[in-house]
């Protein structure tokens, strides 16, 4: 069954379309959703709680109508908004017990929970602790214990790894993996770093200007192409000369098709296994280190950028971001 | 998806780590707003924060007591049996205390939400925005409540203790429990829609305060000219520009009390009902401009 469905969904504010007919289905999962600033990410949360009406067009989560079945919804979901939303003069223990108790959880059921939710999240001895007292990255564990606390069948993450170190991000990122491998919950999270979502994600929704530019599973998004990279050193005794040039003239003779990306990398369309050992035979010949021989694999941002090049779609976010 | 499991294939799966779901009651939307009742009702004494957030509503409770026991002391050891004091009066004498107390406790209330943008998380709840403000109102009118009742109680139980006559005072302790509902519901309105329009607890403080006092010197400055210029008959209207002007006027006529306070004049009939209408027009408008406050978020 899907976790979430829209339908034509669009959202129009007096100056600005944020969502224009949206149409989507997401599976159970962890799931992404991309893109730029007021591409139309928290609006298309806001409608998927029940907290906007939409313009246009339906929405279903967890098979529930946002029009109609809002609170029902907010009971089966969890939100962790991108903003902070701290309180500084409490303990994660009270502040996470208090949120249980506004989602109808009974006093004994909240403390229990909480104190499991806060252990998961990796919050121990600190939870006893003024929350104002806390890094950014403990932050960001309260703010999605009190989103997973009353044990939600899906959770709408924005924007989690905001703000954190390199280290935090990938703490945070795994969490969330676990959140669906060991938890079962479904996660949507946005986020407008492309890489993060690689690495993250099952499934990948791009949208832009409030439209759909691409729904697909990750491994599709970032499937191998029929191109290896190729990457050689300098010639030791002389920097000056151009490697990259012998190389590609040796390849173009030996019958390869040779590109190149921008930087020093060599792009041959890969079409049979005997192209490995021709790149290696040139590359012994002239006398230089391999540096690199790998078959290339799409990233997420190519569809991102060819989706913005081809509905101009930047500009329309940029418009919504200045709203 | 081809490894994940569904949200039905929840049973079958094996958690090593110990995450367990929760099978129990969700108590709903009626319980949730109580239990924001309960803990904004705590909030409004400091009762389950810092030591320091319980000073100044302590100190008020206090001060709006001690004159009350000095009172009910008083006229038992000197046997004078009758207390000084009439009860709504005693609120009347005290209005500030219960205006510094408003000042002071509506921002704990709904400026802490606002300021750390905490007020999205109860609303991606099962709660609506009404039963956010109804849940926060609820809380400040009984803080108020308790505050104003404090007094009343110490006298009528002091009454009782010095063997003071019984009929009389369960009558005017009735008539000061009205006065102290009024005083609740006006100034818990007043004071949480101004604490809403700003998250900073210090603007709500001095706001809240300005209210009451510019009121006040308004409402006075304008009586002394309707007296200079020969309209003092219809002076008693002024009562209208300020809170506790409005109760302490409105509580004389209802139960035709003598008139010590605050203003010299009673109401016409007239008045009197104007009166009680502008009670029920500013407790139920700071309500109803709440709800839209918090409509959207």
């Amino acid at each position: 069954m899907a976790v979430i469905t829209t339908d034509n969904l669009t959202k129009r504010f007096p100056r600005v379309t944020a969502l224009d007919h949206l149409s989507v289905e997401v599976q159970p999962g962890v799931v992404g959703l991309v893109g730029a600033n007021g591409a139309g990410k928290s609006t298309l949360i806001k409608i998927l709680l029940g907290l906007a009406p939409a313009t246009e067009g339906t929405a279903r989560v967890l098979g529930l109508d946002v029009a109609t079945e809002g609170g029902a919804i907010r009971e089966r979901v969890g939100y962790m908004p991108e903003h902070d939303c701290l309180p500084p003069d409490v303990s994660a223990t009270e502040f996470v017990v208090h949120m249980a108790r506004m989602s109808g959880l009974p006093a004994t059921a909240a403390r229990e929970r909480t104190a499991d939710i806060l252990r998961h999240v990796g919050l121990y001895e600190e939870r006893y602790r003024p929350i104002g007292t806390y890094s950014t990255g403990m932050k960001q564990r309260v703010k999605l214990a009190q989103a997973l606390v009353h044990d939600p069948q899906l959770v709408l993450l924005d924007e989690p790894t905001n703000g954190l170190d390199p280290v935090g991000r990938d703490d945070m990122l795994e969490l969330i993996r676990r959140v669906h491998r060991e938890f079962g919950i479904s996660v949507l999270v946005t986020s407008h770093l492309l890489g993060e979502l690689e690495r993250t994600c099952d499934h990948v929704v791009v949208i832009d200007g409030g439209k759909l530019l691409r729904s697909s599973s990750t491994a599709d998004l970032t499937a191998a192409t029929s191109l290896l990279a190729v990457e050689v050193t300098e010639r030791q005794d002389d920097p000056a000369f151009d490697v990259n040039a012998a190389l590609r003239a040796r390849l173009a003779e030996a019958g390869l098709t040779v590109g190149a990306d921008s930087g020093h990398v060599l792009l041959v369309e890969l079409n049979g296994d005997e192209v490995y050992d021709v790149i290696r035979d040139a590359v012994a010949e002239l006398g230089v280190g391999l540096v690199r021989l790998e078959q290339r694999r799409h990233h997420i941002s190519e569809v991102f950028a060819a989706g913005a090049h081809a509905t101009d779609g930047a500009d329309k976010a940029e418009e919504v971001a200045h709203v | 998806m081809s490894e994940t499991h569904a949200p039905e294939g929840r049973l079958d799966v094996i958690h090593d780590i110990g995450y367990r779901h929760y099978e129990g009651p969700r108590l709903g939307v009626g319980y949730a707003t109580r239990s924001l009742y309960t803990s904004s009702l705590r909030g409004a004494f400091g009762l389950g924060r810092s030591g320091k957030s319980k000073i100044l509503p302590m100190a008020m409770a206090v001060i709006m007591a001690v004159p009350a026991l000095i009172i009910v002391a008083v006229s038992i050891y000197v046997k004078m049996g009758k207390l000084p004091v009439d009860y709504p009066q005693y609120l009347t004498n005290l209005q500030f205390v219960t205006a510094v107390f408003t000042a002071a406790q509506a921002p704990v209330l709904l400026s802490r939400d606002l300021r750390f943008m905490t007020v999205p998380l109860y609303f991606s709840r099962p709660l609506r925005s009404s039963d956010y403000v109804r849940a926060k109102y609820a809380a400040m009118v009984s803080a108020v409540f308790i505050l104003t009742m404090l007094p009343m109680l110490i006298m009528w139980i002091g009454s009782m203790l010095g063997s003071m006559d019984f009929g009389y005072n369960t009558k005017h302790f009735a008539f000061g429990v009205v006065a102290a509902a009024l005083y609740s519901l006006v100034y818990a309105g007043l004071g949480l829609l101004i604490a809403s329009l700003t998250p900073r607890r210090g603007f709500g403080v001095a706001a809240i305060i300005a209210l009451f006092m510019v009121s006040a010197g308004v409402s006075g400055a304008l009586r002394g000219v309707m007296h200079v210029t020969g309209h003092q008959a219809a002076s008693f209207w002024v009562a209208m520009l300020n809170p506790g002007f409005l109760i302490d006027s409105t509580v004389s006529w209802m139960f035709d009390l003598p008139l010590r306070g605050n203003v010299a004049e009673m109401p016409t009939t007239l008045g009197g009902v104007a009166f009680l209408a502008e009670i029920a027009v500013l407790a139920a408008g700071a309500f109803v401009l709440l709800v839209r406050r918090y409509r959207k978020i």
